[in-house]
């Protein structure tokens, strides 16, 4: 691998613009990701990441902009468009199917021996990539249905790493996670940063957030508003997700700071 | 026990169900969840059993089985097609009418244009394949809802075949040609009845042992031995029996060997291919299948396909049957004899759950009551009456157990 290539970003996003009818969710986002680099996109809810984690993954077709991968434009049309090309996925819904089994859903699409599916391979494969993730699942040959919120996402946490991706987007995955668990993903985030790939992690958690990521970018409104580094404090990161100094969530901040007896900061989003 | 602990044996929460007893213990918990599997089915058929041979003792005659099983052949192939469909959460109501276009087709190729009749029924089977794109494609290009696409086919086909046969109105098939043959006398040898029916036991037993030996090498926990002997014997035992009795008056068809075997190779297309998975994904959840990266539009292509080249070929087997091709072909309760056999047999109307086994079962029931209403000789008029009553109770046992899986966490 030359210099050069190291420099190419994987990812690099310029005006890509998505409108749902009269709702233009991105207006005209510009983003990179590097190898071994793990790039944290935060803002509000309904700020447009989860539609930008879809145009990525070829669920929904960008309006407007381009978007190389690996410094050649490419047009991603479609879900298995995005597999072929590295980049994988974990939906903010998860995307399972309830009626199936744990190894079933992990390997939907990348069965072992299309002809005479080797279960016996995927079962074992199941285990290890679960067990990598510390993942508490009692059984993988129990549908889906009947797993819990946090045992669901831990499934489609595996399923993103199966292929050995490129690119790896995680839409709030830590939303319904227990705090080792959480804890175990950001490993995990760690592990494939360092393997050389590139992560995009959603988060509400701006802790989390500020732990791993190389770089913080903010998006409001569809906009870019920002893009910041780790050391970014809380209050930056809040100012640029809410749009101004001024907010319930400092407010809320000062009141708790005039009040010396409770120790517990405001923690907003 | 092994001091290396095995993969899926880790966690303590999961009871070891080990053995006869623990294999006992699952299914209770299965029955209890709403999980059903095959009980409702084999119930009902003792059920039916009891119920009309204690109205009319020719009913458990094995001559009268024998014809029986030779009428559920043809609808149990038809019913096979429409498990597909039902398995993506679809339906396709003009299954009967495409039956009777084959037979047409068959009528008037064989006989009237002299075309070889492998010639004529692999024409009846590509008129199929080419409905069923039809269908799938006003799916996929329009979004017509395969209820109303399908009950339009319904009519049309019902005008093809009614055009095909023009003023004649039926075609007599020629009653020597092996077709009619199949269709109404052929039953296998009683040797080969003996060695078929010990096949599926044999065979149960052989996987079983090449898995067991498979999951010990990776580390897994591996099956009972003796579940698996109980399985395997008790299969061979109720076939070997059933066989035995069979042949004590005509014998076993040897189209419903056929039927059986097509069965048993579309199970295994539904449940060990990345096809059928990929089936199974669509009709449990579209757009997570479409996010897997499959291709969803071609899953519901190919399913409608052989959907209704499966109720051509039932048709065609129908001709074979009555050894005519006639207006009456396909119409009436054949629908939904068809799409009842797969529900009763276990197949879900709501998508994402079922096997190639449901035909097989359900059309067993199903034929068993029609057979028996016809022997007390109960009108057709009586007759469609406790057949749309069968179907309404299968739906429901289907929506309950769906309901009852629901609250237990089983999808
Ligand atoms: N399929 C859709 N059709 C119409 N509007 C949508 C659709 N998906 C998202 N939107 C709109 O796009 C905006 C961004 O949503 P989303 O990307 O889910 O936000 P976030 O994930 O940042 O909370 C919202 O205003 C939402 O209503
Ligand atoms: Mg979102």
């Amino acid at each position: 691998m030359t210099a050069a290539d190291d420099a190419t970003p994987i990812l690099r996003l310029r005006g890509v613009t998505k409108r749902f009818g009269a709702v233009t969710a991105l207006d005209s986002i510009d983003l990179d990701v590097h190898r071994g680099e793990v790039v944290a996109l935060v803002g509000d809810n309904g700020a447009g990441k989860s539609t930008l984690v879809k145009i990525l993954s070829g669920v929904h077709a960008k309006t407007e902009g381009s978007i190389e991968f690996m410094g050649e434009e490419v047009q991603i049309d479609t879900p298995s468009r995005a597999i072929e090309l590295g980049i994988s996925t974990v939906f903010q819904d998860l995307a399972l199917c309830e009626n199936l089994d744990v190894v079933a859903n992990l390997f939907l699409g990348q069965e072992v021996n299309p002809w005479r599916l080797n279960e016996i391979e995927m079962e074992v494969r199941a285990w290890k990539l679960l067990g990598e993730l510390a993942a508490r699942i009692p059984s993988v040959r129990e549908p889906i249905a009947s797993l819990s919120g946090g045992q669901r996402q831990t499934v489609a946490i595996c399923r993103s790493l199966l292929l050995e991706p490129e690119i790896i987007m995680l839409d709030e995955p830590t939303a319904a996670l227990g705090v080792a668990q959480t804890a175990e993903v950001l490993n995990l985030v760690e592990r494939v940063r360092d393997r050389g790939h590139g992560v995009i992690l959603i988060s509400h958690n701006m802790d989390d957030v500020r732990a791993v990521a190389d770089r913080i970018v903010v998006l409001r409104l569809g906009r870019n508003n920002g893009t910041f580094g780790p050391e970014a404090t809380h209050e930056e990161l809040v100012a640029a997700i809410t749009g101004g100094a001024d907010n319930s969530v400092s407010r809320r901040a000062r009141k708790s700071e005039a009040v010396p007896a409770s120790a517990e900061g405001g923690e907003g989003a | 026990m092994s001091d290396i602990q095995k993969f899926d044996r880790a966690d303590t929460r999961v009871r070891a169900d080990e053995g006869l007893g623990g294999a006992v213990r699952g299914f209770v918990d299965r029955m209890r969840s709403g999980d059903l599997g095959v009980l409702p089915v084999l119930l009902g058929l003792i059920l039916i059993a009891i119920v009309f041979s204690s109205l009319n003792p020719v009913f458990m005659r094995p001559a009268n089985l024998t014809n029986l099983l030779f009428d559920a052949a043809a609808v149990g192939l038809i019913s096979l097609g429409v498990v597909f469909v039902l398995l993506l959460g679809e339906i396709d109501l003009s299954i009967g009418s495409m039956s009777g276009v084959a037979s047409a087709i068959l009528g008037v190729l064989w006989v009237n244009a002299g075309v070889p009749w492998p010639l004529a029924l692999l024409a009846a089977l590509a008129a199929g394949a080419v409905t069923g794109f039809v269908y799938a494609s006003l799916l996929n290009r329009f979004g017509m809802p395969s209820f109303v696409s399908t009950l339009a086919g319904l009519l049309a086909l019902l005008g093809l075949q009614l055009y095909l046969l023009g003023n004649s109105g039926s075609i007599n098939l020629p009653f020597q040609s092996f077709p009619i043959r199949f269709g109404q006398t052929m039953v296998m040898p009683g040797w080969l009845s003996y060695l078929l029916a010990v096949i599926p036991g044999a065979a149960i037993f052989a996987f079983g042992l090449q898995t067991r030996t498979l999951r010990a090498q990776a580390n897994l926990s591996v099956p009972s031995m003796s579940v698996l002997i109980v399985k395997a014997a008790g299969l061979n035992a109720i076939i070997l029996l059933a066989v035995w009795y069979l042949n004590q008056g005509r014998g076993v068809p040897a189209m419903f060997v056929f039927f059986v075997v097509i069965v048993t190779g579309m199970e295994y297309v539904l449940t060990r291919t990345q096809f059928g998975r990929s089936i199974l994904a669509v009709g449990g959840n579209r757009e997570a299948a479409r996010r897997a990266g499959i291709n969803v539009k071609h899953i519901r292509i190919y399913c409608f396909m052989m959907c209704s080249a499966f109720a051509a070929f039932g048709g065609v087997l129908a001709a074979s049957r009555l050894a005519s091709a006639s207006r009456q072909a396909g119409t009436g309760d054949v629908n939904l004899n068809a799409i009842a056999a797969a529900v009763i047999g276990g197949t879900s109307l709501f998508g994402g759950r079922g096997s190639a086994w449901s035909a097989l079962l359900g059309v067993l029931v199903i034929q068993a009551i029609s057979n028996g209403l016809t022997l007390l000789n109960l009108s057709s008029s009586l007759r469609y009456m406790i057949l749309g009553a069968v179907l309404a109770i299968a739906v429901i046992v289907d929506s309950l157990a769906r309901q009852s899986r629901a609250s237990h966490g089983r999808a």
